[in-house]
């Protein structure tokens, strides 16, 4: 199998080395910790707090989204799996304020595991509560009947958003356990890939894709999608996203939504903004209002070519937490 | 026949596990790539390179720390749904075995049950749904009738761990990253059954080659 170029040290260390730079790229904002954890460097508030985390190599997330107005700590595991335990509650423990820990992470069983386990531990051993709210915005994963089996993409971004303005403005973690839930119950995703990404330590692209091949439902990790097919026109593609994205929620006319479109790794800004254009031709057709637009990687999964759509349907409560002061390395508002 | 084994016995298996799961990483990795995401093999060599370190820098005084200290150094250092499941799995022969200084065949059939029955309530998978339990569940089985002797249990646990994988390539994946693929997991062994057959198989070797030792 080729081989794929990039510039590395120890392939084995990538994950500690990508952490260090992101904490030094945010000037003193934030604190690395032993175990790949990044936390918010503030003043500890009264405050249920946001954790959030996942498997590395899909940078900006998790790490890049810990600040004000965001998450508080994000726990970070190697490329492509989940943090371990012990990790989840040293981060559980540093990002506590005394009100507990609201862990929010994309469903996939690793992450599941690993935090179920790391909430075990947190609540026998340092007596600190937590909940959880596993993002499933994926559609292309599973029909809506089996929405524990859909994993979560990159509407990871927004519910990390709206549950990083609600820990700092509500008083208890079931309540902000509620916020977040609301969210994520009203972000649905889907995403087409172009080509595969590559874990650093084998080298080796995580699956192979024809020369004109496209696949619809791509997951963030390079695991095979739904769908293969051939390239078309980006307004096709596009079309055959909205029409199963629309229907899954469903949304419908007089909705009010949050946009994103997220570049899984290395399409060009080009693309995505070609992609954008259709979107809101097929948002306005359907009488569907967009109050909030983001294009840009906020999630990638490596090299790998294509975008996904993601829309949360939004009402007054998400509105205001969406729209509220936010400050972190990837995202600021 | 080797019926039971001490302490360092006990040892000498894993450290057999560990070295054989450590050759065999290229092929976990190219096992997942066609059905996952392609990190198993990295995850495994984390954990094992990692529980190999434990064995050689600790003198565990009994069977019970062999097995928590393998599944602590597994869940810590792997990550991932692997890290949780196999250090999920270990660290069960810890609460079955406890503080005994010697393994026998029905200590280890015992542990089998008690790794399966925890793995099946941490994942939530069942037999059937193209995953490590497909490998762990009929290994059980075979060790629970296989007596009391630990070369033959081992033995009987190695060959059904073995068929299991062999069941895998006819299943559809219904848990983990691989379930997206549907009917196209279809022909391609699950990953992580192919981990544990090396661990029983390795690990009867060893009872074996213990056996020869002493004989």
């Amino acid at each position: 199998m080729r081989r794929v170029k990039k510039i590395l040290n120890d392939p084995a260390k990538v994950v500690e080395e990508t952490l260090e730079g992101m904490n030094l790229a945010g000037d003193g904002a934030t604190r690395l910790l032993p175990g790949n954890i990044i936390v918010a460097d503030r003043e500890k508030t009264d405050k249920p707090a946001l954790l959030i985390g996942g498997g590395s190599g899909h940078e900006p997330m998790f790490a890049g989204y810990v600040g004000p107005g965001l998450a508080d700590g994000a726990v970070c595991g190697q490329v492509f799996a989940a943090p371990s335990p012990d990790a989840i509650v040293a981060a559980t423990k540093a990002v506590d304020c005394g009100k507990g820990v609201l862990y929010v992470y994309g469903n996939y069983s690793g992450d599941n595991m690993n935090f179920d386990i790391g909430a075990e531990l947190a609540d026998e051993d340092e007596n600190i509560a937590t909940r959880t709210v596993r993002v499933r915005d994926d559609v292309a994963a599973a029909p809506v009947e089996r929405m524990d089996d859909r994993r979560g993409i990159a509407g990871d971004f927004f519910v990390i958003k709206v549950a990083g303005a609600a820990s700092e403005a509500v008083d208890t973690l079931e309540e902000l356990h509620r916020i977040a839930a609301k969210a994520e119950a009203n972000t649905r995703s889907i995403g087409i890939a172009v080509s595969a990404g590559s874990i650093p330590e084998t080298g080796e692209p995580t699956f192979e894709l024809g020369e004109d091949e496209i696949e619809i439902g791509m997951g963030a990790h390079g695991e095979p999608g739904a769908k293969r097919q051939k390239l078309a026109p980006a307004d096709e593609i596009v079309d055959q996203m909205m029409d199963l994205l629309l229907a899954d929620l469903p949304f419908k006319k007089g909705d009010e939504v949050a946009l994103l479109i997220n570049n899984l790794g290395s399409s060009t800004p080009m693309e995505l903004f070609v992609a954008n254009r259709r979107v809101r031709a097929r948002l306005a057709d359907a009488g569907i209002t967009v109050h909030r637009t983001e294009v840009g990687p906020f999630i990638t999964s490596q090299e790998m070519a294509g975008y996904s759509i993601t829309l949360m349907r939004l009402d007054d409560e998400l509105k205001g937490y969406l729209d509220a002061p936010a400050s972190s390395l990837a995202y600021s508002n | 026949m080797t019926t039971e084994l001490d302490v360092a016995g006990v040892r000498g298996m894993f450290v057999a596990a560990c070295d054989a799961m450590l050759e065999n990483i290229e092929l976990l990795t190219h096992a997942d790539q066609a059905i996952g995401d392609g990190d198993h093999g990295v995850g495994m060599k984390r954990g094992f390179a990692a529980a190999l370190a434990f064995l050689n820098e600790n003198e565990p005084a009994n069977v019970g720390e062999i097995f928590k200290g393998v599944g602590g150094a597994i869940m810590s250092a792997s990550g991932g749904a692997s890290g949780a499941i196999f250090g999920t799995f270990f660290r069960a022969g810890n609460k079955s075995i406890g503080d005994a200084v010697m393994l026998d065949g029905a200590g280890f059939a015992a542990f089998l049950k008690a790794g399966l029955e925890a793995v099946e309530k941490r994942g939530g998978a069942a037999p059937g749904g193209k995953t490590m339990i497909d490998a762990l569940d009929p290994a059980a089985t075979a060790a629970s009738g296989a007596g009391e002797d630990l070369e033959a249990v081992l033995a009987a646990a190695a060959a059904a761990a073995k068929d299991g994988v062999e069941a895998t390539k006819s299943m559809i994946a219904t848990t983990g990253k691989a379930r997206t693929l549907g009917e196209r997991s279809l022909g391609h062994p699950d990953p992580g059954a192919i981990s544990l057959s090396i661990v029983l198989d390795a690990m009867a070797k060893a009872a074996a080659g213990a056996d020869a030792a002493t004989a």
